[in-house]
Order: C-alpha cells, then structure tokens, then sequence
C-alpha cells in the first residue's frame, strides 16, 4: 500500500494503447449515442457538449430518449443521477493510486473514469502496476474515442437506423464480460458473484429503468464476499 | 438537421447532467478520504468491481435472448483461451452476430 505512484506520459501511453478492445467495442455505443442526439432534436454543437461533459452513454440516451423542448432540467438531472451514481463506487477502489497524486492530476483522471477503463486501471494496480497515468491515459482515449463517434453518430442520424436488438450493440456488453473473465481470481469469487447476480436480477426487474440494480447487486455482492472472509479470519 | 444552435435550456440540462456525473465520479473517493479503511472495508473494495461487473452483465442475459447468450460464452471462452481484450470482443460480437443472423 505504502509503494511510491508515479504519473507518468509513459504510463499514460501505455494505457491508450492497452485500450485498444475498449476503444473498438465502444464505436457503436457512441454511433447510437450521436443518432439520438440527432434524434431529440439537439444541435451538433450540443450533441458534443454532451458527449464531452457528461461522457456516460447509459445515462445520455436514457435522457435523450425523453427529451423535451424546452429541456427538462430536473428530468435530466434525475436521469443521470439514477443512471450513475454507481460510479460513486468505483474511486474508492482506485485509491492507492488517487492518494499519491497532486489534486489536478486526481480530478482529471476520476472525471475521465469510466466503467471499462476503470476496469482495466484496477487490474493494472492490483497486478503491481505503480504508474497512474495509465488510468489517465485509457480514460483519455476513451473520451477522444467517445466524441468522434458522437459526432460520426449525429451526422449519420438522418441515414442510419440500426434496430435496438442489433448484434453490433452487443460489443458494449462484450466489453463487460471480457473484463469481468479477467477479474475472476478462484473460489473465493463464486458467492459473492451469485449473491450480487442474484441481487442484480431482482432489483432490476422492481426498479427498472435506472442503474439501481447495479449498485445494489455490487454492494450486496461485495459485502457478503468480505462478510464470509471475516467469518474465516482471511480478511486482506 | 442544426449544426451550431444553441438552446439556453438544453446547455442548462447538459451542465445538470455534467455536474451530477462528475459530482459522482469524484464524490465517492471524495467520502472515502473521510474514513479511515479497515480491512474489512478494503475486502469489501476487493470484491467490489467482479460484483458490479456480475450486476451490469448478468440481467441483461437474464432477459432471455439467445444470440445474446452465445455471445457471451464465446467472449469468455476466447478471454480466457487468449488473454486477449480484443480478440474477445471482436469475436464475442461476431459470435453475437451469427447467432442473431441465424436463430
């Protein structure tokens, strides 16, 4: 816990470039994200703005799926904070990194946190990674990634118009998957991953529509992990 | 379709949605500082991002479509065979793809 962190333009390279999966997986998502944009009636200009400031798929086109005009300011800030206040949960994860770093350094890389790139910036700090840029660096070229494909989306808007189920929207949920086969560490993961799936499926079909069963899938699944490991005495 | 026009109220609605993002990006490191972590809060932290990954995945499986669950073990099997992000989600999709194209 104690080990120096750097923050270095190296680390930063090297996570853009191991990112590479992410970055392809996440085209059509941003796609879809620019077509309803366009669809709801927003400009180019504020389609980006979006895509640059909130830079949250789930959460954008759920809010632009009821977009009203004039805009809904309560709707779309309910919306959101349904939709991500999960992310409440993932920087503490990260925080043997985030300590070590200058204030600027640890605002800029959490609000260029997303789920994916997070993802892979624990594994690379729990496999003894010591380079925090890295969490910069797949979190930057994530977001660059994001608002070309926003852009290329709403351009496309008018000519495009991929049915919901179509297979290319799976990638996004390939991106999950292939991450969580690399975060399965043995045994130990097999009761709190069925407590949170279970958790999960319950929650989301009493409260669907936002991101609730999410955290309450995660929360309920790490507590009995940590639960069953100070029953054991092999607490970290 | 407009390029450059700026609504007042969609600018405001889009500031909403930045600030509650960022406000939760940041705000749960921020709450954390303010504790001191025990070991049981960091066991918790440790089986929190397969957790959250499991709740993301597993209802959306959960509703049923099977090209969806074909998908899904190609990802893995391949994730696991190769070590590889890429080729698992290239091949993952495609899986996806065929399955769909085919049921």
């Amino acid at each position: 816990m104690n080990a120096p962190v750097r923050f270095t333009r190296a680390g930063a390279w090297r996570g853009a470039r191991a990112s590479a999966g992410l970055l392809i997986a996440t085209v059509p998502f941003g796609m879809v994200t620019g077509i309803a944009a366009q669809g709801a009636g927003l400009s180019l200009a504020e389609a980006t703005a979006m895509s640059a400031t909130v830079f949250a798929g789930a959460a954008q086109i759920v809010a632009m799926s009821h977009w009203t005009h004039p805009a809904g300011f309560l709707a779309a800030l309910f919306t959101t904070l349904a939709i991500n206040s999960r992310l409440l949960l993932l920087g503490p994860v990260l925080a043997p990194w985030l300590g070590r770093l200058r204030r600027w350094q640890r605002l800029v890389s959490l609000g260029l946190m997303a789920d994916q790139n997070w993802a892979m910036s624990v594994r690379e700090m729990n496999t003894g990674g010591d380079d925090a840029g890295f969490l910069l660096g797949t979190g930057l070229a994530l977001w660059l990634v994001w608002l070309l494909t926003t852009i290329m989306g709403f351009l496309a808007g008018g000519l495009l118009h991929p049915p919901a189920d179509h297979p290319l929207f799976f990638s996004a949920l390939a991106t999950f998957i292939a991450l969580l086969a690399q975060m399965w560490r043995g045994g130990r993961d097999v009761l709190p991953w069925l407590v949170a799936a279970a958790v999960a499926v319950v929650t989301a079909r009493l409260l669907p529509g936002g991101g609730w069963h999410i955290i309450a899938g995660a929360v309920a699944g790490s507590l009995t992990g940590a639960a069953r490991d100070s029953r054991r005495g092999t607490l970290p | 379709m407009t390029v450059w026009h700026l609504d007042a109220a969609n600018l405001l609605a889009i500031l909403g949605m930045a600030l509650a993002t960022f406000a939760c990006r940041a705000g749960g490191y921020w709450l954390f500082r303010l504790i001191r972590p025990t070991p049981w809060l960091r066991a918790v932290l440790g089986y929190l991002p397969g957790a959250l990954f499991v709740s993301f995945v597993v209802p959306t499986l959960a509703d049923g479509r099977p090209s969806r669950l074909v998908g899904a073990a190609v990802t893995v099997a391949i994730m696991v065979a190769s070590g590889s992000l890429v080729a698992a989600i290239l091949g993952g999709t495609a899986a996806a793809w065929v399955a769909w194209a085919s049921f």
